[in-house]
């Protein structure tokens, strides 16, 4: 079945209140792949579509979460980050890099059985603040770095 | 078939650190074929599937914005010696793959 | 193009070493002074850290550089080479029966000056004599699936060999002599030399790129620019052509040969590494 497919039968569904199995996707805390928020192209509104209706409720979480960046990403299509959630009983977290066509990038959600630790590498259009965000017991968090990308190196094509 | 997951896991004081890469070309749809001028559709992973001993511990979820050739480092507690991790992805043209590693 | 005023100095060191009399230009006497000119240039970074070019002075860029090689994304090229250079002619033999040592431990020899033909040998060279022999078809030097990959696996084996170009003859010396021409040589719209930006400005920024010395370069390549986009080291001068305006040179070319041949030498007892990550 092709995403766009998937699309239009979830719409249908939710607003008759069926349930179809895994296809359906919520606004939150489903833990399938969300095109909806995936393409969403304003940072406010991807945000939103992870499942916060009032920004005020996003706590501060910069001293619990340790996000990795560089200062100054040698070339923005390979950007090593790493995040390490210190929240205890932390679901899931969110990859934002605000300036990108479309600013979720990923996320991530763990069990109890894997440390809610991840390292990836990501690609950001421009110099822009990544958000990360984790979700715990039903509140989310927040911390964000800004990034400075440059143009590829000397000579490059 | 072709191997397109390559792990490296070292598992040392009941913790294993995994590391592994999906060779995938993570095409966002923004970039012109050099020759026609066209379009490179976008084609790009958008699920993994991590598995300790055919139970899931992880769910992945990646978009266009993951670099080419994903990386990605997570770590297990309480693994051990003959635990197997599996990784299964799955992509927005339906292709998929998987592959697997046994913990020493 | 405005460079820093403090660059005069150095500027006119080259000068008195291009033309004093006074002083014998030998290959290893240049390549002393151009390490005095980095000396004066970047102060304080030793010579060892030169391999890390535009890298050097960043801890930033060496974190991500370390992060990224520690699992690099070019592995399925890596992975295409090693296949390429493992595969069995159709008389039966390899490529490494071609190489001394099954090709390890080899690389930092190239090029070289061979007096029969007297011409310079790359190691992209020898590749292709070894399958022109054999009966099997040779590699275009620019294709990064096949020369491209497998150079990113085969030099791989030579590893940490410090580079060692000899010029022990005068028709090795020659050749020597016109790389060094080339590369003082002003081309292309920006009427710029190899020099102007990786001798007379090694070390200092453009921009915000650091250009790397020149010392240091040779040992480095095929690069991955980006994690991605292989250049073998005439790629990159090729790239380096067009940056400033000129039309390139071939891959393989006589010219570029030479200036392969010069730029080795100056990065002797440099250990190679080989298939890195560049941005």
């Amino acid at each position: 079945m092709s995403l766009l497919q998937s699309t239009e039968r979830r719409e249908f569904l939710r607003s008759a209140f069926a349930i179809v199995g895994t296809l359906i996707v919520t606004p939150s805390h489903s833990s399938d792949w969300d095109q909806i928020a995936y393409n969403k192209t304003r940072i406010v509104d991807s945000i939103k579509s992870v499942g916060i209706d009032d920004f005020s409720n996003i706590v501060d979480g910069s001293d619990l979460i340790e996000l990795n960046t560089p200062e100054i990403a040698e070339n923005g299509a390979i950007v090593p980050i790493t995040i390490q959630s210190q929240i205890p009983q932390t679901e899931r977290i969110f990859v934002f890099s605000e300036k990108n066509p479309q600013p979720l990038v990923s996320d991530y959600v763990f069990s109890t059985k894997v440390t809610p630790y991840v390292a990836s590498r990501i690609k950001m259009a421009e110099t822009s603040y990544v958000h990360v965000l984790v979700l715990a017991e039903g509140k989310f968090y927040r911390t964000a770095k800004e990034v400075k990308v440059t143009i590829g190196g000397c000579g490059e094509e | 078939m072709e191997k397109t997951v390559r792990f490296r896991a070292r598992l040392s004081d009941g913790i294993a650190n995994i590391k592994l890469m999906i060779f995938h070309e993570m095409e966002t749809g923004y970039r012109k074929d050099k020759n026609s001028g066209e379009i490179i559709p976008q084609h790009f992973i958008h699920t993994v599937h991590v598995d300790k001993n055919n139970e899931r511990v992880l769910e992945v979820h990646w978009s266009r914005s993951v670099s080419k050739n994903p990386y990605l480092n997570f770590m297990v507690p309480g693994a051990q010696t003959g635990d197997t991790i599996t990784v299964t992805w799955f992509d927005n043209k339906g292709f998929s793959g998987d592959g697997s590693v046994e913990l020493k | 193009m405005i460079f820093p005023l403090h660059s005069k100095r150095s500027f006119l060191l080259i000068l008195l070493v291009m033309f004093s009399s006074a002083c014998v230009a030998t290959p290893e006497n240049d390549r002393k002074q151009y390490l005095d000119i980095f000396a004066q240039n970047i102060p304080g970074v030793p010579v060892s850290e030169y391999v890390h070019g535009s890298m050097m002075l960043s801890q930033d860029a060496r974190e991500q550089f370390n992060s990224i090689m520690d699992f690099p994304p070019f592995q399925d090229s890596l992975d295409r080479g090693k296949t390429i250079w493992h595969r069995t002619f159709s008389n039966g033999k390899k490529l490494e029966d071609c190489f001394k040592n099954r090709g390890e431990n080899i690389a930092g020899n190239y090029p070289y000056y061979d007096e029969t033909t007297e011409r310079v040998i790359t190691f992209e060279m020898a590749i292709n004599q070894c399958l022109e022999i054999n009966g099997e078809m040779p590699f275009n030097y620019t294709d990064v699936d096949t020369m491209g990959a497998l150079t990113a696996y085969a030099r791989g084996l030579s590893d940490g060999m410090l580079m060692n170009i000899q010029i022990t003859s005068p028709g090795a010396r020659e050749k020597y002599e016109k790389g060094k021409e080339f590369y003082f040589k002003r081309i292309g719209q920006y009427n710029l030399a190899c020099a102007s930006c990786h001798l007379t400005h090694g070390g200092y920024y453009f921009r915000d790129e650091l250009l790397s010395p020149t010392i240091g370069q040779a040992v480095h390549y095929p690069v991955f620019r980006g994690g991605e986009r292989l250049y073998t080291l005439q790629m990159r001068y090729q790239r380096c052509m067009e940056a400033v305006g000129a039309t390139p040179l071939e891959s393989g070319s006589e010219t570029l040969n030479n200036l392969e041949f010069f730029h080795s030498y100056l990065s002797n007892n440099l250990p190679l590494n080989s298939a890195v990550y560049r941005r």
